[in-house]
């Protein structure tokens, strides 16, 4: 049996997967100040008369990264930048204890110029006087060559706890989100250790000794042991457990919306042929741009406990939520309010929730009953608007090559899938204005909780071979080797192959579950100097797809 | 925060599986580096900087600048369509105002295409700044345009289709013909009867460094540009300056890159040539993307960078001061030359021969012009090519007269079928153009 566990905003759901579907749900209301208690409880209740011998699996999602970045109750932490040519690296400040340096790398990964040890050392002595005790160090083309880094994490060993480096956090090339994720990676650190360790020594007391599986911003899981070099990739995974929740019912060979609207926010999501969109470069909150992979996600600050009101004799829903419906004893009239009314929903006050939807009818000159229907129709209308606007967004999303261009795939959804609390009566209201087949997803509050059980490990790796150089590298995982002028395709993507394989292993993958690899990006260029070639560059990215585990497919229908 | 100062609109299409044959200069490789730099500074990240996707121009785009021999589909692949069509998408992005100005980073390149195409020459097929140029007049109404062409080679195609053009000023600065392809773009160079110095050729000698370019826009370019007052200013970036470019001698550097267009100020900048890939390209770009985006590129140098050994000798600082005086002077006299250089009514001829380096192809041209006053003038250009066609094509131009009108069609009425494989009519003024 399998455990999953996703902390969201307001409610936290665990729930307990059998082969013959979930066996099992509690919900626990999260408690933000102290998330510990909240998971612990959740687990708690769940095992209550369980054998944990029984476990095979526990995958936990968290808010805690995310929160972390919010509330910026993260650590102080140093960050060495080292630029070279280009924009100002002081755009790209992290904080006070931020120190651009001296050295550059060039686009082909060779040294234009050196590290300069005194200066390190000097910045190492500041930092250490000013308490610091976790620094991230990131030069420019790192991905290429990250021997400045190396360097310089070296000469800081001795003072620091730990030491992250900009070339493990991604093979994509992009300075300042490499800068800006490097630092999140540290400033979460201790928060995210200090958390786990509390958790897998709580769990282990009650006799749970399976290892733990964080989920990730990518629909994917990872190792507890895993996480701890990478704890910013736990951000946002609450978006993409409901994402994973949701491709059980997705349509196979078609394109589905996923839509989850909670109380305050409604995210949403693709999936193509049962596998979700990713972002293309990492994930970009407001003005948080980062190297994290994660799914393509955006979310809409309307949902079932925006608040409503009437402004210029127009009507507005959200974007901030004043607590729950009145029919649940809110404040101020919501859409859930307006649902009640309508008698899509059956629970609540209905006598408080039309005193609030009536305040709204009579300043917007309507009957009760319209006012409601309206509040209801809007609130798709904008939810849908915003989702069609992101499909066009990614249609129209830039191409680099005539293949590209000429065969670019048009993403065209025939089906949605609607999560979250009040996803059924959306469900039905949807396919009626939109006439697209709609489906609220069975089991839908737990849905999340569902899909961060199931989903399997994924990770990506990006190689780069340079013949003229004569070396094949993939920098993130550490590996670099010489190669022959004729290294070819072939020799790449078995190169690939291997390694993606062991990095999956290493972040928990159960070894069944390594099929779904595919190559997202392969491009060869010929080197050619003074008209005759002196080589060749090779360049892929090969990932194993999110998705779900194995053996748990049908169990759900 | 990073942010830009004006809202600047990209269209990067490094078609990274086109070129010309594997070892040429115009190759897939040659935007490679260009694009790890532009990404590793994360400059489409920075708010203000909008990145558009390519659309494929058509065949009616092309006709609004050029006569294609046999046809547009014969002389084009994929790669020339979606190059002229980035330039579209960067001049609609400019013209709705949802930019202030934008930069098509695209290949294959186009400024040495000419009015009749027969193939590639200069390693371009059809001339992408002209067909945005006819594009953006016909969609958006716009008169006057200034073209500055800053690519190291004499912007010859360019230079040719608006050589009977009034309302279009095209600004050539390069190195001197003498010693480079494609050896044209001399100071008398100054236009068609009708458009005495709205084509202005400033040649400059092999070695001119920053100090030079910089010499030139101002006490030449910005002072023409500010009496002619253009509704939009294109640039024709070509990067072949650089100090280090293989098929040039100059002696630019990306700074001089980024302030030239800081002074410029172009709407539309489009890529043109440049051949250092590695070393030059990466940095020049991203200059000219900062300073477009009004956001300092004070740290953009090329690792190599060595001012002193760049510097420009007194004797090349003369000749430059000469030439500037010299193209100065004609330009202060155009509308005197307009004067003198005809008649109205009277059609006068010219003979030209082009060779087009690229497809090896020789073409022999014999140009006859209506002298207007009114208007640009039509022309008819019976064009024979070896190998390959005989074809006549005659343009009337955008705000023909009514005379000028009449006299194109007269042209290609008059055209007898049986000695062209082709007789093609560009009617401007309509939106038509007539193959028979």
């Amino acid at each position: 049996m399998i455990i999953g566990l996703d902390v969201g905003g307001t409610h936290t759901y665990a729930v307990l997967l059998s082969n013959q579907g979930v066996e099992k749900s509690v919900k626990v209301t999260t408690n933000h100040a102290d998330l510990f208690s909240t998971v612990l409880s959740g687990f708690t209740q769940l095992l209550e008369s369980i054998d944990p011998s029984q476990i095979e699996r526990a995958v936990i999602s968290t808010t805690l990264t995310t929160n972390a970045i919010i509330q910026q109750t993260m650590e102080p932490v140093g960050m060495i930048v080292s630029a070279g040519p280009g924009i100002d690296p002081e755009f790209f400040r992290t904080g006070e204890h931020y120190y651009a340096v001296s050295g550059s790398i060039n686009h082909r990964g060779r040294e234009k110029a050196s590290v300069n040890e005194m200066q390190i050392q000097d910045i190492a002595k500041k930092m250490v006087d000013a308490g610091i005790e976790y620094v991230g160090v990131v030069s420019k083309f790192c991905v290429r060559n990250p021997s400045h880094e190396i360097l310089i994490k070296r000469m800081l060993n001795k003072y620091f706890k730990k030491i992250f480096l900009g070339h493990h956090v991604s093979g994509n090339l992009n300075f300042p989100r490499r800068i800006a994720t490097t630092h999140l990676n540290a400033a979460v650190f201790s928060l995210h250790k200090s958390f786990f360790e509390a958790v897998k020594k709580s769990l282990t007391e009650k006799g749970l000794t399976v290892p733990i599986q964080i989920l990730k911003a990518d629909g994917g899981t990872m190792s507890l042991e895993a996480s701890m070099h990478f704890p910013g990739q736990t951000v946002l995974s609450g978006p993409a457990a409901s994402i994973m929740g949701a491709i059980p019912y997705a349509p196979e060979g078609q394109d589905a919306i996923v839509l989850d609207i909670g109380g305050t926010t409604t995210d949403i999501a693709f999936l193509v042929d049962k596998a979700p969109l990713l972002e293309p470069v990492g994930i970009q909150r407001g003005s948080y741009k980062s190297l994290i992979r994660s799914l393509r996600t955006d979310s809409k600050g309307i949902g079932g406990d925006s608040t409503l009101r009437v402004k210029d004799g127009n009507l507005t829903i959200g974007p901030d939520r004043q607590g729950p419906a009145m029919a649940f004893g809110g404040p101020l009239p919501t859409p859930t309010d307006a649902m009640v009314v309508l008698n899509v929903m059956d629970t609540g006050d209905r006598e408080k929730a039309t005193a609030g939807i009536e305040t709204i009818a009579r300043q917007l000159g309507l009957s009760i009953e319209e006012a409601a229907e309206k509040i209801f129709k809007t609130c798709c209308t904008i939810i849908l608007k915003k989702t069609f606007e992101m499909i066009d967004q990614i249609n129209s999303q830039p191409v680099y090559t005539v293949h590209d261009f000429l065969e670019g795939y048009k993403l065209s959804p025939q089906k949605i899938l609607v999560l979250g609390g009040p996803a059924p009566f959306f469900a039905q209201k949807i396919e009626d204005l939109y006439q697209i087949d709609t489906l609220a997803v069975p089991n839908s509050p737990v849905a999340n909780a569902v899909g961060a059980a199931l989903a399997r490990t994924t990770c990506e790796v990006s190689l780069y071979a340079d013949t003229e150089q004569g070396i094949v590298t993939a920098h993130e995982e550490d590996f670099a080797e010489p190669i022959s002028k004729t290294f070819s395709e072939d020799d790449l993507m078995e190169t690939a192959y291997t390694l993606l394989k062991e990095k999956a292993i290493n972040s928990g993958a159960d070894p069944e579950n390594l099929e779904e690899v595919e190559v997202v990006e392969f491009q060869k260029f010929n080197i050619i100097r003074n008209f005759s070639p002196r080589g060749k560059i090779f360049r892929t990215k090969m990932q194993l797809k999110p998705g779900l585990i194995k053996g748990y497919e049908t169990v759900l229908h | 925060m990073l942010k830009a100062l004006h809202k600047t609109g990209l269209v990067f299409f490094p078609a990274f599986d086109w070129a010309i044959d594997p070892t040429h200069p115009e190759r897939e490789e040659r935007l490679l580096y260009t694009q790890d730099q532009v990404t590793e500074e994360g400059i489409f990240d920075i708010p203000g900087i909008i990145e558009y996707k390519p659309m494929l121009a058509t065949a009616e785009d092309i006709r609004r600048a050029q006569f294609c021999v046999p046809d547009e589909a014969a002389i084009t692949t994929e790669s020339h369509l979606i190059s002229a069509g980035g330039a579209k998408v960067i001049a609609d992005a400019v013209m709705n105002k949802e930019v202030k100005n934008g930069f098509a980073l695209i290949r294959p390149p186009g400024h040495h295409s000419m009015r009749v195409s027969h193939g590639g020459r200069g390693f371009c097929h059809i001339n992408i700044e002209a067909i945005m140029v006819e594009y953006i007049r016909s969609r958006y109404g716009v008169k006057r345009i200034a073209i500055v062409d800053t690519d190291c080679h004499h912007g010859d195609g360019t230079d040719n289709i608006f050589w009977h053009d009034p309302d279009v000023l095209f600004i050539s600065l390069h190195q001197d013909g003498r010693t480079m392809f494609p050896g044209t773009g001399f100071p008398g160079e100054l236009g068609g009867p009708n458009a005495k110095g709205s084509n202005l050729n400033i040649p400059l000698p092999p070695g001119t460094s920053t100090e030079g370019y910089l010499y030139v826009i101002n006490h030449c370019v910005l002072p023409v540009l500010n009496e002619f007052k253009p509704d939009l200013v294109i640039n024709s970036a070509g990067q072949d300056n650089h100090y280090t470019d293989p098929l040039t001698n100059m002696n630019f550097c990306a700074q001089g890159y980024a302030e030239l267009t800081t002074l410029l100020k172009p709407d539309i900048a489009v890529l043109e040539g440049g051949y250092a890939i590695e070393g030059a390209l990466p940095y020049v770009n991203l200059g000219i993307i900062l300073a477009m985006a009004g956001i300092d590129y004070t740290g953009v140098v090329e690792p190599d960078y060595n001012p002193e050994k760049l510097k420009q000798s007194v004797s090349i600082t003369d000749k430059i001061k000469k030439t500037t005086a010299q193209i100065n002077k004609y330009w202060s006299q155009r509308f005197q030359m307009r004067e003198d250089a005809g008649k109205p009514g009277e059609i006068q001829i010219r003979h030209k021969e082009i060779f087009y380096d690229t497809d090896n192809i020789f073409e022999r041209q014999k140009e006859r012009v209506r002298i207007c006053k009114d208007c640009g003038g039509c022309f008819e250009i019976d064009s024979q090519a070896t190998p390959g066609f005989h074809i006549l094509g005659v343009h009337i131009p955008i705000n023909a007269c009514p005379a000028c009108i009449e006299k194109g069609y007269e042209f290609f009425d008059k055209a007898v079928e049986n000695k062209y494989h082709h007789v093609f009519l560009m009617d401007r003024p309509k939106g038509n153009y007539h193959i028979k």
